[in-house]
């Protein structure tokens, strides 16, 4: 009888441990300024690659300046980036997906095709090609890495919305002369909502991960703001003297991206009616 | 056969126009010129010798009228000559660079398939056993390591630390001397790490859906059917499960493809391997239309030859697409 969302949401672990960690890294972000213990772009050219330290957790860069601090910086920076992305991603994926499988046919074999030749790009070189001609602002790496990652989000709201056109409840709909729009956006949407939102969470670590490489490459994130990529940058550079600058910031995105990917994975089998009553709870 | 035949040849015409035109008109119209990268190498540059090279490299006709004299010398495999100044051939440029990626990602395909594939379904058939929960840790740690990472771990660990396999590049200084063997082992030796980060990620990725495939295909009524007729364990899951549970693993590693050509540009800067992917990067930050565009079409052209495999091995797995 414990089948409300709650109850799962507490029974599964998967879930819970990631959006703990999830929540964890959106309070480190919020409370940086606090939380730092030091000026971020502050340049300390006498503790220049300093050892962590009691003064200096993480260590410092190969500008003295504290990694620790930022890598909480960094944190605001990449939470940023995916949830912006992702949000782009889902907004396009949700308009293309609920168009074609809305008016079917035509519309959706054109949509689709285009579906299709998006996926076949090896999005990530024409990413890098992008912002290497724009410039590197966070913005344009926030559009790019949304406009080249909808398509999931677009086949998803396809596939619900070609199974419920013909329900009784959308077909009662357009009888009482609702319009298109409206029969999309409140009665058809809302129901297809679970697989959209454990897609944008996963989303927002694939998203993280093109920033961190992005920045990685010095094409992301330009110092001196800091990202958890282009830390690992400066650590490359200085990979035989100073392991504390590759080692840290890689930690925290793979715990980040191990966070959304528990939540959507937890979510997903929480949203799952075929294994609500499979697990004896 | 035929129909099927016609239909998936003009599908992929049209696919490749797509991934051409996109791809084209991003970079087009994009702001800045080439002519700026080269105003900045040369700040002597006049507005009007701007203007001439701009007319030179055909950048003052419409983007569309462009597309079309790029597709019309494409149909003919010139694939024109490079901005850079030494002006060579893109098509040789590429060629030189293109069989080491090519090399690397096959190999990393064979290691994840060998290594994803066996887990997979070990990890179904033994569900809820320790064993599935280890896997399934390690697979979630997996699938969250960045790749670029894991390369700068391996190489401090194995190159600083141990002195025991070179951290950069694709040959050692001595290589000319070398004995044939020694050649071999060489290069082998810089290629155990750029191959085993890049199937790293897919390592994980692969053996979860094996698993979640198998788990499928465990469930059905022929499987059964088989242990009913007094199969061993073993038979009924090699034969029987696994040929079905294969299918979906044919289409995601054909879907996979793009994204294993993109990730060629991370490790190979990572481990300045001389490949398509650092080319690709090093044309990216000159401005170098023609390349850019060339290494664009030939990575379409080897996804469309990826969807082809896995369109064929689907055919190979499953009889019923045959027909």
């Amino acid at each position: 009888m414990n089948n409300t969302i709650g109850t799962r949401l507490k029974a599964n672990k998967m879930a819970l441990f990631g959006g703990i960690i999830v929540l964890s890294l959106f309070f480190a972000a919020v409370l940086a300024p606090l939380l730092a213990p030091y000026d971020p772009e502050a340049v300390d050219r006498h503790n220049v690659l300093a050892r962590p330290s009691r003064a200096h957790l993480f260590g410092t860069d190969d500008l003295g300046r504290d990694v620790m601090a930022r890598m909480l910086y960094g944190a605001g920076i990449s939470l940023s980036v995916g949830f912006v992305s992702v949000g782009i991603a889902t907004f396009i994926g949700i308009a293309i997906g609920a168009a074609a499988g809305y008016y079917g046919k035509a519309v959706d074999a054109a949509i689709m095709r285009f579906v299709d030749i998006m996926l076949s790009i090896p999005t990530f070189f024409l990413i890098l090609a992008v912002i290497a001609f724009l410039d590197s602002s966070i913005w344009n790496i926030m559009a790019v890495i949304g406009l080249t990652s909808w398509m999931g989000v677009a086949r998803l709201v396809r596939a619900e919305f070609l199974s419920r056109k013909n329900r009784e409840y959308v077909l009662a709909a357009k009888a009482s002369g609702a319009s298109d729009l409206r029969i999309i956006l409140v009665h058809m949407l809302p129901n297809s909502l679970a697989p959209v939102i454990i897609s944008a969470v996963l989303g927002i670590a694939a998203a993280v991960l093109v920033e961190s490489a992005l920045s990685f490459l010095g094409i992301g994130v330009q110092p001196p703001t800091p990202s958890w990529g282009n830390i690992l940058s400066a650590g490359k550079d200085n990979l035989e003297i100073a392991w504390w600058l590759s080692v840290f910031p890689g930690l925290a995105i793979l715990v980040t991206v191990m966070g959304y990917n528990l939540l959507g994975e937890g979510l997903r089998d929480i949203f799952d009616p075929r294994l609500w009553n499979e697990r004896s709870r | 056969m035929l129909t099927y035949l016609t239909k998936k040849t003009l599908e992929m015409v049209v696919t490749f126009m797509g991934i051409t035109i996109i791809s084209f008109a991003i970079i087009h119209l994009a702001p800045g010129k080439p002519t700026d990268v080269m105003a900045d190498l040369n700040p002597k540059i006049t507005p009007e010798a701007r203007a001439k090279l701009e007319k030179y490299y055909g950048l003052d006709k419409p983007v569309a009228v462009q597309y079309a004299l790029w597709f019309k010398r494409i149909v003919m495999l010139d694939f024109g000559e490079s901005f850079s100044s030494d002006h060579r051939q893109v098509w040789v440029k590429i060629k030189e660079r293109l069989p080491i990626t090519l090399y690397i990602n096959i190999a990393s395909l064979l290691i994840i398939l060998a290594i994803a594939i066996p887990i997979g379904i070990s990890s179904a058939v033994k569900r809820h056993s320790l064993y599935d929960r280890i896997t399934t840790v390690g697979v979630f740690v997996g699938f969250a390591v960045p790749g670029f990472w894991l390369a700068l771990l391996l190489m401090m660990f194995f190159g600083v630390y141990l002195h025991l396999l070179p951290v950069a590049g694709l040959k050692s200084a001595g290589f000319a001397e070398l004995s044939f063997q020694g050649k071999v082992i060489d290069i082998a030796r810089h290629l155990v790490l750029p191959i085993f980060v890049s199937a790293f990620g897919g390592i994980a990725a692969i053996s979860r859906y094996m698993r979640s495939s198998m788990l499928e295909v465990i469930r059905k009524d022929y499987m059964a059917t088989a242990r009913a007729k007094g199969l061993t364990p073993k038979r009924v899951i090699y034969v029987h499960g696994l040929r079905n549970a294969l299918l979906p693993i044919v289409t995601i590693l054909g879907l996979s493809i793009p994204g294993l050509i993109g990730g060629s540009v991370i490790f190979e800067q990572v481990f300045s391997i001389p490949g398509m992917g650092q080319l690709f990067y090093m044309s990216v930050m000159t401005r170098d239309y023609p390349l850019v565009m060339g290494i664009l079409t030939i990575g379409a052209v080897l996804t469309l030859a990826g969807n082809l495999l896995a369109d064929l091995g689907y055919a190979a797995v499953d009889p019923r697409t045959r027909r």
